[in-house]
């Protein structure tokens, strides 16, 4: 189905099945109970899974395919969200064609940053990409953010195309010539898909618990699911089977009549096209884009994600992405009084010491505790959590072959 | 006039001439051996013919095109495939991968942005890949990871990859070194099949004399970069200078 292998066929429905059930398998804990702060499943949060999934999954085609390392992404990321908002700024808030643009101009911008980045490879290539996204970053912040429109008019370009540090924001003055101006309130209008508003959410209340539905996180969701149907097809394809011959041995390559740079250049704007699809989303589920977006640590972050979760494979992405968005909204909210609460039932003297013992690495000190999973990662699991899982698979399979020897049965390789 | 041209080629490292003034001509469906010590010249010959080096001097064509100028897979695309003397193949793919590649550049050329359907679905390619590794007694192997294979498979999966392209001229750079004497003769029955069957062209390095006298048509003796002599394999085996200045080495 869907022109895909089983095995693949059925990666995708359990990403689906996660993505459809995440508001329930996110909010394991009752409204109130101490471990509610460990639910994830609010709209909020959810989003960012699903857009940092788009973004991994989009990464993942240049980095885990060609072996090259961009560390300037999030300068698509930014066009994207730039585009979105101009879009949402001049013709409505219809969050197609927001889309649409994103991923058109963050194309754009990959064919330019690629084209001269791609004639280095290795280390070279990485710091070109570096150098581009600071670029990005300071023309958002500073040159492209300057009045455009002169001292005494007060119009669209006030702030210059990307409005600075404050960030790019809508007014109840932008034109939205196909849409409405104002809402009939007199406010500014949201984005929405065809008049669903991206910001409405349904709870439901089941005992004690409450899951949100929320309509932004499902579109997200619908277009992460494509994203990665579409990645799991380029990876079957001769075009990424190409690609990981380019990772494999360039020189083969070319000394078989392929020209690899071409396939490189491809591959480098498909995956800035899934980053400003990402930043796109992101405006479209908060109106605000900053230059902030495209500062280099957001670069960093999503080769974090990708190594994290399993450079490479087709699920490691979107689980790197989860798995980092969730500890820096999670474990960044643990703080020392709840720490306390939790070990409250110790002596006094043994509680301090757990809680001064675990404090540096909850609260702002998240950064630690991801530091210390990301070396203990790369060191014992190079293959990241994919690898992780298929090990306890494994170690879990040959418990049951030798449980049940007799029936036991040799599976094919492939 | 030969399928290959080379007039006048030099190729120089800082202080060290490594070719000096070489001049090559291989006849349509020959198979031309080059020989010579080590250091020679041999490989940067090669390297020369195949867009990897650009001599600093001379000219070389194939099928009357010149080929300097152009990009290794251009060249390739001419018509040029080439073994290497380590084997050169994709490490991280698995054997059916790394023959599936060469018949993709066979026949979408350089570049082809053919990103949505599946490589299973593609039965022209996929079923000469399987003729190909089955004629070279690969097939039971194709789900291994290439890099797993023995240096003697590697090479023949090498080999296989470079005619799956269909090459009018296979270049040969050591094909047997390193090898068992039971995979040296296999080797030479290969190409010697090849020769036969194929409308093809070999120019051939190596240091294995039998495998020389068993294949080659004509030999041309390198030493420090330039060519000694250029004759049939019989007179090669009775010529003075080459006696002295390359056999001697290995005759006892
Ligand atoms: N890329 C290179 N840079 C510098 N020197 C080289 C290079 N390639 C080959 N040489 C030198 O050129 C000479 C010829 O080398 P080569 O062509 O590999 O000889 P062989 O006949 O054994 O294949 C050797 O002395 C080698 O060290
Ligand atoms: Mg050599």
């Amino acid at each position: 189905m869907f022109g895909l292998e089983k095995k693949d066929l059925r990666l995708l429905m359990f990403v689906a099945g996660l993505t459809l059930l995440a508001p329930f398998l996110l909010n394991p804990f009752p409204e109130g109970s101490a471990m509610a702060q460990f639910n994830a499943g609010y709209p909020d949060l959810m989003q960012r899974f699903v857009i940092f999934g788009i973004f991994a999954i989009g990464f993942n085609i240049l980095f885990g395919l060609t072996g090259y390392l961009s560390f300037g992404h999030a300068a698509f990321l930014g066009v994207g969200s730039y585009s979105a908002m101009w879009m949402f700024k001049l013709f409505g808030m219809n969050v197609i064609p927001a889309l649409g643009l994103a991923i058109a101009m963050s194309g754009l911008f990959a064919i330019v940053i690629g084209y001269v980045s791609l004639r280095r490879s290795g280390i070279y290539f990485s710091i070109l990409t570096l150098a581009f996204a600071m670029m990005s970053y300071a023309l958002a912040y500073s040159v492209l953010a300057t009045d455009m429109d002169g001292p005494d008019k007060q119009g669209l370009l006030q702030k210059g195309l990307t409005g600075g540090e404050t960030g790019l924001q809508l007014t109840l003055q932008d034109p939205r010539i196909l849409g409405a101006q104002t809402t009939e309130s007199g406010n500014i209008p949201v984005p929405s898909l065809f008049g669903v508003e991206m910001r409405s959410a349904t709870e439901l209340n089941l005992g004690d618990w409450v899951f949100t539905f929320s309509a932004g996180y499902y579109f997200s969701g619908v277009i992460m699911l494509l994203a990665f149907y579409l990645s799991i097809r380029i990876f079957r394809s001769p075009f990424g089977m190409m690609l990981r011959a380019v990772k494999s041995n360039q020189q083969r390559l070319t000394y078989t009549g392929l020209n690899p740079k071409p396939y490189t250049l491809a591959a480098f704007v498909i995956s800035g096209m899934y980053a400003g699809l990402a930043g796109g989303l992101m405006a479209a589920m908060d109106p605000l884009a900053g230059p902030e977006r495209m500062f280099w640590t957001a670069s960093g972050e999503v080769v974090l994600m990708t190594i994290l979760g399993g450079a490479g494979t087709l699920i490691g992405p979107v689980l790197g992405a989860g798995a980092i968005k969730y500890m820096e909204n999670i474990l960044s909210k643990i703080n020392s009084d709840i720490l306390h609460t939790w070990f409250a039932f110790l002596p006094d003297g043994l509680e301090n010491l757990i809680v001064g013992m675990i404090y540096p690495f909850i609260g702002k000190g998240w950064h630690l505790t991801l530091g210390i999973i990301f070396m203990l990662v790369v060191i014992f699991l190079p293959g990241g959590l994919v690898e992780g899982s298929q090990r306890i698979g494994r170690m879990f399979k040959r418990k049951q072959a030798d449980d049940d020897k007799p029936t036991a049965t040799t599976e094919p390789a492939e | 006039m030969g399928i290959l041209e080379v007039k006048g080629v030099g190729k120089r490292f800082g202080g060290l001439q490594a070719l000096g003034d070489v001049n090559l001509s291989v006849a349509e469906n020959s198979c031309h051996a080059i020989i010579g010590p080590n250091g020679a010249g041999k490989s940067t010959l090669l390297n020369c013919l195949i867009g990897k080096l650009i001599p600093d001097t001379g000219s070389v064509t194939f099928e009357g095109q010149s080929v300097l100028g152009r990009s290794p897979h251009e060249i390739n695309q001419m018509g040029i495939s080439r073994v290497f003397q380590t084997p050169e193949i994709f490490a991280d793919l698995s054997v059916l991968e790394n023959m599936l590649i060469p018949c993709f550049a066979k026949r979408d050329g350089s570049f082809e942005l053919n990103a949505i359907s599946a490589v299973r679905n593609q039965k022209d390619v996929q079923d000469k890949a399987m003729h190909m590794l089955e004629d070279m007694n690969l097939a039971d192997k194709r789900h291994m990871h290439a890099a797993s294979m023995s240096r003697g498979d590697k090479r023949r999966l090498e080999i296989a990859m470079c005619l799956a392209q269909e090459p009018r001229l296979l270049l040969l750079d050591e094909p047997t070194a390193g090898m068992a004497r039971a995979d040296t003769n296999n080797t030479i029955d290969l190409l010697k099949q090849i020769k036969e069957e194929r409308d093809i062209t070999i120019a051939i390095i190596e240091h294995d004399m039998h495998v020389v006298f068993s294949l080659a048509d004509r030999i041309t003796v390198l030493a420090q970069g330039t060519p000694l002599v250029e004759d049939t394999p019989d007179k090669i085996k009775g010529h003075p200078k080459v006696r002295e200045a390359y056999l001697g080495e290995s005759a006892d």
